[in-house]
């Protein structure tokens, strides 16, 4: 007669996520969403002012490759106080870099509820879910709802103005300085 | 000739909000807790002030004074937990409440046309008339219209 094996019990799934602080408030992203941490120090000379006068928690865009990345101010976005961010998260599989004052640490997820159906505005696009971690209760992040894809659109359509108007001001700065244009290319 | 509907005791939960007493039906209500610490992340859903935890479970807090009594609490006693319906879907919420609870058996009178969305039926208990609430009009909830409880017609026999 054999022994009856133990009953194994499966160890939950756990994702591991990245606690950061926007304005004082605590949040949380999957790590597996966060493709670069960069100071935001080392961004000044790539980044390229943009402006959107309807989309103020984006000042910035960083040209990475064939893409855009926007950079979204995070405590903008969340209608937090303002606060010196000091970190940028370049956001994996989107468009987006995000301004964060810091990080906390790094932990382990093994539970993400869904946002209660009570909240029912814009904070459904803004979250995963919520998750308990040291009887706390965090919001996890989604990393594509910080622009809307009509946000998106809009800042296109803004850095292609920028960039029209920047071409006709060449050209016409090369006209005034006698250069023909059409040869020098 | 007309038949009227028998006549049917139920149970219901009264709670208190400042002066007033309210009604929820006993089947809604899953539990009263002392208050803990709510939770604050940013949202923009008025109506909810944080979560709670609870059983492993986190739970929206929704002080439903302002709609009721015309102010929000300034002190809370208890968090009365109970069930709202999303459609098919039922998931607790936090009611704060400034007083106990009372677990009565009555008879409800079913809402009139006139009454609000948030009333789906009046008690009458030791001399008050007392409101019973339909959270689904009282509560936040996505893209759902509250439903009111319509008052069922009168049988009526027809010869």
């Amino acid at each position: 007669m054999r022994p009856n094996s133990p009953i194994k019990t499966p160890a939950p799934r756990t994702e591991q996520i990245i606690l950061f602080r926007v304005s004082g408030q605590l949040f949380a992203v999957s790590s597996a969403s966060v493709q670069e941490v960069r100071g935001v120090d080392s961004l000044s000379g790539a980044a390229k002012e943009i402006s959107q006068p309807t989309l103020h928690k984006v000042k910035h865009v960083v040209r990475r490759g064939e893409n855009s990345v926007y950079v979204v101010n995070a405590a903008m976005h969340f209608g937090l106080p303002p606060a010196p961010p000091a970190l940028v998260f370049v956001l994996r599989r989107t468009r987006t870099a995000l301004l964060i004052d810091g990080i906390e640490k790094m932990a382990s997820m093994t539970r993400l509820q869904a946002l209660p159906l009570a909240f029912c505005h814009e904070e459904r696009g803004w979250y995963r879910g919520l998750t308990a971690l040291d009887q706390s209760v965090v919001p996890v992040v989604k990393p594509d709802g910080f622009l809307t894809p009509d946000e998106l659109f809009l800042l296109d359509a803004s850095l292609s103005q920028e960039a029209d108007a920047e071409a006709i001001r060449v050209a016409e700065e090369n006209a005034q300085g006698g250069i023909d244009t059409s040869i020098a290319q | 000739m007309t038949l009227i509907a028998e006549t049917e005791l139920q149970s219901f939960v009264l709670l208190r909000l400042g002066d007033r007493r309210f009604a929820l039906a006993a089947n809604q209500i899953a539990e009263l807790v002392p208050p803990s610490r709510i939770f604050r992340f940013p949202h923009h859903t008025s109506e909810v002030e944080g979560v709670i935890l609870r059983r492993g479970r986190i739970v929206p807090v929704c002080d439903v004074a302002e709609k009721l009594i015309g102010k929000g609490l300034k002190s809370r006693r208890f968090y009365l937990i109970a069930q709202r319906c999303y459609g098919a879907q039922t998931e607790w919420v936090a009611l704060p409440v400034t007083g106990d609870c009372e677990l009565i058996n009555a008879e409800m009178t079913l809402p009139s046309d006139t009454d609000s969305p948030h009333v789906s039926g009046w008690l009458s208990h030791a001399g008050d008339v007392i409101e019973v609430l339909n959270l689904a009009a009282l509560t936040p909830g996505p893209n759902e219209i509250a439903p009111v409880t319509a008052p069922p017609q009168p049988l009526e026999a027809r010869p």
